[in-house]
């Protein structure tokens, strides 16, 4: 025993290789059942859905038995579409409103509170978050239906007045319903990222006698930029294709909550118009793009520095 | 008294009544928090014993009796089980497809690696969306995997890969390689490697994408309702929305009753992976 | 940059064979037993044949009626029927709940891929978007004794058209319904109104209404309106009231859809005046349960007037079994045909008009077995069969005899079956339909919002003669 720890110990001292640690089989074979299922289930679908919005298919119909490939003509239409115009306001609203300055401020002003309490204090709040987060969609609509509907809502209770608020803020009330769903996921990463800043900044900081607040925006928020734009990419996107608005409002009153995710489930399962639908879907997936390329740059901006 | 003991004692109370402001904030922040976050769920807890439940929240006249009315449906708890099955499926598949890819790409460094990963999230938001449900639906038909558990199970995956091994790689990347290197020089081969060294290390990322996957699969209406035809098949998500009288009214009860329901099982999922693995991400390696 | 091009041409065009293919090859072995099942075994005598029954139908929820009627009457009793014409069957129905335009892009979805149900049942105005797609074909095309069934004989003309395509048959109705006017008599009696009311007119209905809005915290009168309620707008709002200007959605004579005519202007007319005179409540026009929330009130007895099918009389007001039970329902609840504008304006020069829907069950053309297909649809639509679906709650048949045995002792649903009946009118089965009706719904929305009648209907005819192309809209 004694000299294979010497000998092992040896091996350690020696300088250790440099490179890839994995052959580059072993690699190629670990990547095979990810590459299938995302070539078969993924790649495909999302190519073949592509191609679709050159077409005028539609579920049923005429067009259905022989649909006709129409070029661009469904991209143009939809830039004159005022609904879809519309779909692409709302969205924006809806993901700048709910995500980048709902979940992700929210999110982390709630990792920020709790850091440093208890740990059975702190997970009984993380919970409570990760509850909203939790439940499944269907139950979720109930919930806040029984919450903001007029007259007689919990909230309306509370506050003694019967507002329609589906009716009358009818974007505000999808953007906190957003909100109160997915702002676990930045709180977790939040955490995440406060707990990997070297605790002897933070020391160094508060022996110098800089305020909390000093301490949050010149030692700990360049230190975290890495993962808060990681999770601003994801959320951003991640709400940006979210449908679940359309349980609560149907995309109304009058297509104010009508997001880009609802107009193409509009189009592809009510009209039934698949073509039209997927050029939809194709525009949706190149701003999808433009934002993710955005944040690319961003988040190697920030590498480097 | 001095000058300077006056100030500092002026400033030891200045500091002491600024303390006490912000201890009071603090509570009033996490009450706020809490009565936010709960506020909405309280319908939850009120309504499935409630003998005739409403749309909104009121106190409830305490009954069972709601449950019995679920049970008799032929298929409530067995849409429960069907939710299991996909959902532990699809998670499953996600961990031993995803966790060695997450890994690869995080060790690997060639041109366009970024990009690819990028691009294959963006197609996973087309993917999820209604607009490839017929491309879904014909691919998973050619395959011979309509109706069928593992069909519907495997095109989750799909949707669910990009995003998966994007997060467990971005955890991967934070584990340095020396433990990898060590090992290497012990003579250990690919395989023990990710057993022995990689998987102990980033079990809390797994874990996290476990739950995420899991709860994403449970709520999903779309894809079952696409690929799944039989009634003893479909998931809690699409049996839900049976749950109406001839006239095609939402019966208030059975609903209630199923919400509580087909919501415990995810919430223990979730404790139980936090108890054992820690519902973290990126914790990492200490010190 | 050429190859690429040539590259993308070319794997564009396998995949858009590939998708052709895709739809005309039968689907391959399914896993399941019971899944997308096109009839699973030969037509050959002795053998025992597989036929699917598909309905939007659920033991335990939605349609439970229908779904009980199939699983413990249809399957029984037809099999044996079909036994004692020598055919060995197996008659399957897997139920399901979901939104009916869900299960339509289920049905499609099965059907165009080779596979799907045997016999489908589809709502009256999915037959033509079915028939051009070839999901469906007609009647005759499965089976030569289509044309001799007795059943013919006692299903009114008006009721078959409402499940035929260019004048071929391609399934059965499966009942049908009319529309009345409703309303509460005990607020009548307080306004002054005369409780046997029957108005002859438009203007007798806002005058009727206007009686009412001296009542405190009483809605005079609610007339379908905006997208939220869907169908039921087109159905019980515009619908009526088009008729009533003596119009149809589409004129067969002129092969042209009515768009932005002066009919239009009159119906979305009607609905300004309810809402520039506040006769009617604009938030029950938008709200996501609008529809539900209309009912409820007028149950309460808050909503003097409303224009509903006989489904609210029956399922929603009913005293027993009702949605929003009124206990004095009989007593309560008066019920009157819907007025034309004036006397004689109407469709055919009619006083009064209703609308009527309703589906049926058409036939799958992938089917394996489509003499089989045929018998059990007769099976299921004999008198016999109908009577067992409707059981103790009497509602309207298809069937003229079933009618006559059921309805009598239901003073309103004899009302409906011999009065209002002979008097509506059905929607066409063109495929663009239902998106001509979101655009009647629309159209009425901005009116809820405040646009004017010349606006909405100019709006109106845009969208349709964007949908069906200058030539074949109407617009004066």
């Amino acid at each position: 025993m004694n000299k294979e720890t010497e000998e092992k110990q040896q091996l350690l001292q020696a300088p250790s290789p440099a490179g890839v640690v994995v052959s580059r089989k072993s690699a190629l074979i670990w990547l095979i059942p990810s590459t299938i299922i995302v070539l078969a289930f993924l790649i495909a679908p999302a190519i073949w859905t592509l191609i679709l919005g050159l077409t005028n298919y539609r579920l049923t119909g005429v067009e259905a038995a022989s649909p006709q490939f129409v070029g661009l003509e469904n991209f143009t239409n939809a830039l004159t579409d005022p609904d879809f115009l519309n779909s692409i306001r709302v969205t924006v609203l809806f993901v700048l409103g709910s995500a980048v300055f709902g979940q992700a401020l929210l999110g982390f002003l709630i990792a920020w509170t709790i850091r440093d309490l208890a740990p059975k204090y702190r997970s009984a709040i993380e919970l409570v978050v990760i509850l909203a987060w939790i439940i499944p969609s269907s139950v979720v609509t109930f919930l806040w239906i029984a919450m903001l509907n007029g007259p007689e809502g919990t909230l309306n209770t509370i506050l003694g007045i019967d507002t329609e608020w589906f009716l009358e803020y009818p974007l505000l009330s999808i953007i906190v319903f957003n909100i109160w769903r997915g702002t676990a996921f930045s709180m977790l990463l939040s955490s995440a990222a406060l707990a990997s800043v070297p605790p002897s900044f933070l020391q160094t900081a508060r022996l110098a006698g800089a305020s909390n607040w000093q301490i949050l925006r010149d030692v700990v928020l360049p230190s975290i930029k890495g993962y808060l734009i990681t999770n601003l990419l994801l959320i951003t996107l991640w709400t940006f294709n979210d449908f679940t608005p359309f349980l609560l409002t149907g995309g109304g009153p009058g297509g104010k909550t009508e997001t880009v995710p609802v107009f193409i489930y509009q189009e592809a399962l009510r009209f039934l118009e698949l073509g039209y639908g997927s050029a939809i879907a194709a525009i949706a997936l190149a701003i999808n793009f433009v934002i993710a390329m955005f944040y690319l740059r961003s988040s190697r901006k920030n590498a480097a520095s | 008294m001095t000058q300077a003991t006056v100030k500092i004692q002026k400033v030891l109370k200045e500091r002491s009544v600024r303390a006490y402001l912000n201890r009071v904030l603090f509570v009033f922040i996490i009450v706020s928090l809490i009565t936010f976050f709960v506020l909405p769920m309280l319908w939850l807890f009120t309504a499935p014993f409630d003998a005739s439940p409403s749309l909104h929240l009121e106190m409830p006249d305490w009954t069972l009796n709601n449950f019995r009315e679920m049970v008799e449906n032929p298929y409530a708890l067995r849409s429960i089980g069907n939710s299991f099955i996909l959902a532990g499926g699809t998670v499953l598949i996600v961990l031993i497809a995803g966790a060695p890819a997450a890994y690869v790409l995080s060790r690997a460094r060639f041109r366009g690696r970024d990009t690819a990963l990028y691009i294959l999230l963006l197609f996973s938001s087309i993917v999820t969306g209604s607009a490839a449900m017929v491309p879904l639906f014909f691919i998973t038909l050619q395959l011979g995997l309509i109706d069928s558990y593992i069909g519907t199970i495997l095109v989750l995956t799909g949707g669910l890969l990009p995003a998966s091994i994007f997060i467990l790689k971005d955890f991967t990347d934070t584990i340095p390689r020396s433990f990898e290197e060590s090992a290497r020089v012990f003579g250990a081969n690919s395989f023990q490697m990710l057993r022995d060294v990689v998987a102990p290390v980033i079990r809390p990322g797994l874990a996290v994408i476990a739950v995420w996957a899991f709860v994403n699969v449970w709520s999903n209406f779309l894809l079952p309702f696409i690929l799944l035809r039989s009634p003893s098949k479909s998931p809690a998500a699409v049996v839900m929305y049976s749950f109406y009288t001839d006239g095609g009214q939402a019966i208030i009860r059975v609903i209630a009753a199923f919400s509580i329901v087909y919501t415990i099982p995810v919430l223990l999922a979730y404790l139980f992976v936090n108890r054992r693995y820690g519902f973290r991400f990126y914790g990492g390696i200490k010190g | 940059m050429r190859i690429s091009k040539s590259k993308t041409a070319i794997s564009a065009s396998l995949l858009a064979g590939a998708m052709v293919l895709a739809g005309c090859s039968s689907s391959e072995e399914s896993a399941s037993d019971e899944a997308t099942t096109d009839g699973g075994g030969e037509a050959v005598a002795g053998e025992t044949i597989e036929l699917e029954i598909g309905a939007n139908a659920v033991r335990g929820g939605k349609n439970e009626q229908a779904a009980t009627w199939i699983e413990d009457y249809i399957i029984p009793t037809c099999t044996a029927e079909l036994a004692a014409n020598g055919k060995n069957v197996s008659i399957v129905f897997n139920g399901r709940g979901i939104d009916d335009e869900d299960f339509k892009s289920q049905l499609a979805l099965d059907v165009s891929s080779g596979g799907g149900p045997d016999l489908m049942n589809i709502d009256g105005i999915w037959v033509g978007e079915f028939a051009e797609a070839g999901y469906t074909k007609p009647l005759t095309e499965f089976s030569a004794d289509a044309d001799s069934w007795e059943g013919w004989d006692q299903i009114a003309p008006a009721v078959q058209a409402n499940m035929s395509y260019n004048g071929d048959l391609y399934g059965v109705s499966s009942g049908t319904d009319g529309r009345v006017v409703y309303f509460n008599k005990t607020l009548f009696e307080q306004a002054g109104l005369p409780t046997d009311w029957q108005p002859t007119s438009w203007e007798e209905i806002l005058e009727a209404g206007r009686a009412l809005q001296a009542l405190p915290d009483v809605t005079p009168i609610q007339v379908n309106a905006g997208v939220a309620m869907g169908e039921a707008t087109t159905m019980q709002g515009y619908l009526p009231l088009l008729a009533g200007v003596g119009t149809r959605v589409y004129d067969e004579g002129n092969s042209t859809w009515n768009g932005d005519t002066q009919a239009t202007r009159d119906v979305l007319g009607f609905y300004s005046t309810l809402f520039t005179e506040s006769l009617s409540n604009p938030d029950l026009q938008v709200l996501q349960d609008g529809r539900d929330r209309s009912f409820q009130e007028f149950a309460e007895g808050t909503i003097g007037i409303l224009i509903e099918g006989d489904y609210f009389w029956r399922s929603v007001i009913e005293p027993t079994v009702g949605n929003f039970p009124m206990p004095d329902r009989d007593a309560t609840v008066g019920y009157a045909k819907i007025p034309a504008q004036t006397p004689g304006s109407g469709l055919n020069g009619q006083d009064f008009v209703s609308m009527s829907g309703g589906g049926g069950y058409v036939l799958n053309p992938n089917t394996e077995a489509p003499q089989e297909a045929w018998e059990l649809l007769a099976c299921m639509n004999s008198k016999d069969a109908t009577l067992a679906f409707v059981g103790d709650v009497p509602r309207i048949t298809q069937r003229a005899d079933v009618n006559s045995q059921i309805l009598s002792g239901d003073p309103m649903l004899s009302f409906v079956a011999n009065e209002v009946l002979p008097i509506t009118a059905y929607r066409p089965g063109f495929a663009i339909y239902p998106q001509v009706s979101v655009a009647m719904q629309d159209a009425s929305e901005d009116v809820v919002n405040g646009s004017s009648a010349d606006e909405a209907a100019a709006g109106f005819g845009a969208a349709v003669t964007e949908l069906a192309g200058p030539e074949a809209v109407t617009n004066n």
